[in-house]
């Protein structure tokens, strides 16, 4: 089952990267064919194994709920696209 | 001076022989003499390289030097440093000054290493050519119209061409050992966890671990002292002790047992590739270590594993480049989803919004249990095959590629044959083990590399075989001879 244009389409809109009308065509072909790669991992018995998230199947340490970090608000800001009285700007998102 | 190992570097600036200035001045002047044709950097910070120079030159003075002291390093563009643009390859990152160091950069520093500057890759480390780099590609130095491998392809040209003695890199799924392999340096990836990934910016974070590159096994060992070591700042660094590499590189392989896969001399190997392999393997045999046939059943599906885990995990690290906090934004955004998708259309290259998107329906609800649990089970078993061969052997070895450098341009048209470049590294990442690969001879003029894969944090053992197979060949040695002449023409 080869994917379609809209389900790119959809899945574009989700990862928030607009693609062209020009190149919607390219994009999934390739994409087809990369899944089409993977699917044959379907034909694998993995009845009863459990999947692997790290590969020292090891858990996240925990720390206490402190504060270690000094605030570098000003630094982080500095690189900033567009900030004013220490927000960052974006287009307006409510009329 | 340039021809010089990091070895050998260390001993003669403890003794006096030169100065870390004099070190540093003369790979400055070759970077600026042939880079113009490898391009294998990014960024080059001369005046804070001279200035780090002149201070290591007092620590040497003061008596208060470490074996990294005044040693001239260069660093992948994806380890963050403050104050100077890490681009990760990507336009996004253009602009990016970075307001920390990583860990991995704090450590260099704190040893009195210079950085000479950021080396080019392929674009967020995906790739095997280095050609996805906003940057253009880096050039390898044995035939500057092929591929120095990617995504660690401007570290290994770099080192290879002798614009540093050593570099640091990041491994995925092959970007340390693969570009190592095709410029004729020696590159080590250590176990997932034992380099702290602190300000190295994310690909897939199950996967990816920071290591060195160098010509040779004891110049790794130097900078993996450094290197290694938990960090808590990254929750996913081991706890277990990092270790003195460079401790008992010279003791006799006697008693070694190498395993050899029959899955990594397979038909898609090329055969004069597979012939000098061999002829290494058989070196090591002459050593006193036993080579053994075996098996890695699940082996060839590390590709499919591997294309559904990477893609996954990297559309989610990458969900954070949007345009707000740092980095590029598009020109008069309309609205925020506006800003948002045009930010990251304009802002990352083809190769990246391919994998985002791959990962992104992956993840899709429906698509999750078919596609993502299903790889990381099948990650289980690919792991498993590695425990069982190491009740057998000590080491596995195999070729690190299907074959030496490719033409520039030849793969970057066809995403699938580029993947398959990385069959025989791919597994040990899905897997966490450490490997290296090394120089085992050449074909055709260009090199070729053997890939030794151990047990989880068996590092000392990879630099020990790897120490012991330099001490008996001059593959490492050999330098290519040409970038000079083809700069000047």
């Amino acid at each position: 089952m080869a994917i379609k244009e809209d389900e790119i389409e959809k899945i574009a809109e989700l990862a928030r990267i607009r693609i062209s009308e020009g190149e919607i065509g390219q994009v999934t072909r390739r994409i087809a064919e990369i899944l089409h790669m993977v699917d044959q991992l379907q034909a694998i018995d993995t009845h009863e194994v459990e999947p692997m998230a790290n590969p020292l199947d090891a858990n996240q340490r925990l720390r206490p709920d402190t504060v270690t970090e000094d605030n570098r608000r000003d630094s982080f800001q500095a690189i900033a696209p567009a900030t004013e009285n220490g927000l960052y700007l974006v287009p307006k998102v409510i009329e | 001076m340039y021809d010089k190992s990091v070895a050998e570097l260390s001993q003669g600036l403890r003794e006096g022989q030169f100065s870390s200035l004099e070190v540093t001045r003369s790979f400055l002047d070759r970077i600026a003499a042939l880079d113009g044709n490898l391009n294998s950097f990014i960024s080059v910070d001369e005046g804070a390289a001279l200035r780090a120079a002149e201070d290591a030159d007092r620590r040497l003075a003061a008596g208060d030097a470490t074996a990294l002291t005044g040693i001239p390093v260069a660093h992948k563009d994806i380890f963050c440093t403050e104050g100077l643009r890490t681009s990760c390859g990507s336009r996004m990152l253009d602009n990016f000054i970075p307001p920390y160091d990583a860990t991995v950069i704090h450590r260099f520093k704190r040893a009195g290493a210079v950085m000479l500057g950021k080396t080019n890759m392929d674009e967020f480390a995906m790739g095997s050519s280095n050609e996805t780099s906003y940057y253009g590609p880096a050039r390898n130095p044995w035939d500057t119209q092929r591929v120095p491998g990617g995504s660690s392809g401007g570290s290994a040209a770099a080192v290879a061409g002798r614009l540093t003695p050593a570099a640091t890199g990041t491994d995925t799924g092959g970007s340390i050992r693969q570009p190592a392999a095709l410029c004729g340096i020696t590159g080590l990836k250590p176990t997932y966890g034992r380099v702290s990934r602190l300000g190295m910016i994310a690909f897939a974070s199950s996967l990816d671990q920071g290591g060195p590159m160098a010509r040779s096994a004891l110049d790794c060992a130097l900078l993996l002292n450094t290197m290694a070591g938990h960090d808590p700042q990254d929750s996913t660094s081991s706890t277990v002790p990092a270790e003195d590499y460079s401790e008992g590189l010279d003791r006799p392989l006697d008693g070694l047992r190498i395993g050899l896969p029959s899955q990594y001399f397979n038909e898609g190997l090329d055969t004069a590739t597979g012939e000098r392999v061999r002829a290494a393997l058989t070196e090591l045999q002459s050593q006193g270590a036993t080579l053994v046939e075996v098996s890695l059943p699940n082996s060839a599906l590390s590709i499919p594993a591997y294309y559904i885990i990477a893609p996954a995990e990297a559309s989610t690290n990458l969900s954070r480049f949007d345009g707000v906090r740092y980095g590029y934004r598009c020109q008069d955004p309309v609205d925020l989803q506006d800003l948002y998708s045009r930010t990251r259309a304009e802002g990352f290259g083809e190769e990246v919004k391919r994998r985002i998107l791959v990962g992104t329906y992956a993840l899709s609800a429906g698509y999750y249990d078919a596609y993502y649990k299903k790889a990381q089970q099948v990650r289980r078993l690919i792991k498993q095959d590695f425990m069982d061969c190491f009740e057998a052997v000590d080491v596995i070895a195999g070729p690190t590629t299907i074959g030496p450098a490719f033409a520039l341009g030849a793969k970057i048209d066809n995403p699938i044959a580029m993947y398959l470049e990385d069959v025989y590294t791919l597994a040990v990442n899905l897997a966490g083990l450490p490997a290296l690969s090394l120089p085992a001879g050449f074909v055709g003029g260009l090199p070729v590399g053997l890939q030794l894969i151990g047990r989880h944090f068996d590092e000392s053992r990879l630099l020990h075989v790897a120490h012991r197979f330099q001490q008996a060949t001059d593959w490492h040695l050999r330098a290519p001879d040409t970038i000079g002449s083809e700069a000047a023409r």
